[in-house]
């Protein structure tokens, strides 16, 4: 014996029906598949494996913006002994080469809006120069 | 289940999902490389600059040390009433208006100063910041972390010095040609000099300090040995607005 079975079986029918809807909206829709990323033309690995930098991308540039403007620490060793930069515009992007075929590729397919370069300069900025003078790291 | 045990199991499951989660944030891995200071830096006790107001006075000499610098650090220039401003010029009276003679000798009241983030020993803007965006290091440069700014603008009000400025807009239309070796600001961000922290680790001495031609003397307070000791050794100097007890980093000789 069940009490109110006419609002509680329509009910759950109704949370159900709102709960599966983006799943019942892009049933039809074609499957996501991974972009192709344009690797930089020469370069033959990243500052650490791919598969890392793959996952972590995010975290590592946390850390190199953590430990260059908080720190002062400039240089990272990486995990192969290989020395770098800690920079996104003077190392990142002078192998990646264009932020929107490179970065722009992966975070449009997923509607990821990093906000990095509301301050950092792409390098297909019109306009854009690289003033020299400045020494070179590490 | 007997409706008690469900709730019991409930219960448990609600107090032990908040020891778990923390555990799990700690799992994360620790970064894979290590961080160094570049063998090139340059590091003091406690940075200062002094200021040859004698040789920095004519428009084309703060013109182009202003310009070294704004160009280099992106600084933004519009036309009308929004101005953002790392390095510029004011008058005597504006200057120092603690020490300023009445009436002032006519070769300062004509003269033009060079005016820029003091880099203080107690600076009121770390003080009012929020968020520690902005902070003293240890060889005394005030720099910002423009990442965690909020543009609350509690700095602007705590500088005595003016030398803080606010993006009320994107700065980009500001920048025709921007470098790509340095960042730019958001709107919404505030942003000053740097003593040019930057460039002190890659071994070279600020931007406005080279192009002054020896007008502007940068080094180290604490070595009696530094130029800007020296300097300040051989005649008298002024700081901006001492009374306030920030301890200006940044030396005037009239």
């Amino acid at each position: 014996m069940m009490y109110n079975k006419r609002y509680i079986i329509p009910g759950i029918l109704v949370f159900a029906l709102a709960c599966s809807f983006p799943f019942l909206l892009n049933a039809t829709s074609e499957p996501y598949t991974r972009p192709a990323l344009k690797l930089p033309p020469g370069e033959r690995a990243c500052i650490e494996p791919t598969s890392l930098m793959r996952t972590d991308h995010m975290r590592i540039l946390n850390e190199w913006r953590d430990a260059a403007v908080r720190d002062g620490k400039r240089v990272y060793v990486a995990s192969d002994g290989k020395v770098w930069e800690a920079s996104l515009q003077n190392t990142c992007m002078r192998c990646h080469a264009n932020r929107e075929q490179f970065c722009g590729a992966c975070h449009n397919a997923v509607s990821a809006r990093p906000d990095c370069w509301s301050c950092h300069i792409a390098p297909e900025t019109p306009g854009a120069v690289r003033i020299s003078g400045g020494g070179k790291l590490p | 289940m007997r409706r008690r045990d469900f709730l019991k199991a409930a219960g448990l499951a609600a107090v032990s999902l908040p020891l778990a989660l923390p555990a799990a944030a700690f799992a994360e891995t620790a970064a894979e490389g290590t961080f160094a200071r570049p063998a090139t830096v340059l590091s003091a006790g406690r940075w200062a600059m002094v200021i040859d107001t004698r040789k920095m006075a004519s428009p084309a000499m703060q013109r182009k040390v202003i310009t070294a610098c704004h160009a280099w650090h992106n600084v933004p220039s519009f036309t009308g009433p929004q101005e953002v401003k790392w390095l510029w010029g004011a008058a005597y009276a504006a200057a120092f208006p603690e020490q300023a003679l009445d009436p002032p000798p006519e070769a300062l009241a004509s003269r033009s100063f060079l005016l820029l983030c003091n880099h203080c020993e107690n600076p009121p803007c770390v003080r009012v910041c929020p968020t520690g965006a902005t902070f003293k290091r240890d060889d005394g440069i005030v720099v910002m972390d423009y990442h965690r700014c909020i543009g609350c603008r509690s700095c602007m009000a705590g500088c005595p010095y003016g030398a803080r400025s606010f993006n009320f807009t994107d700065p980009r239309p500001g920048v025709p040609s921007p470098n790509l070796e340095y960042p730019m600001r958001a709107s919404g961000v505030v942003e000053k000099c740097t003593f040019c922290a930057e460039r002190l680790q890659r071994g070279a001495l600020p931007l406005c300090v080279e192009a002054s031609e020896g007008g502007i003397l940068f080094g180290d307070l604490l070595d009696a040995a530094s130029p800007v000791r020296k300097a300040l050794e051989a005649g008298l100097a002024l700081r901006r607005k001492p009374g306030l007890g920030t301890g200006p980093g940044v030396y005037y000789i009239l």
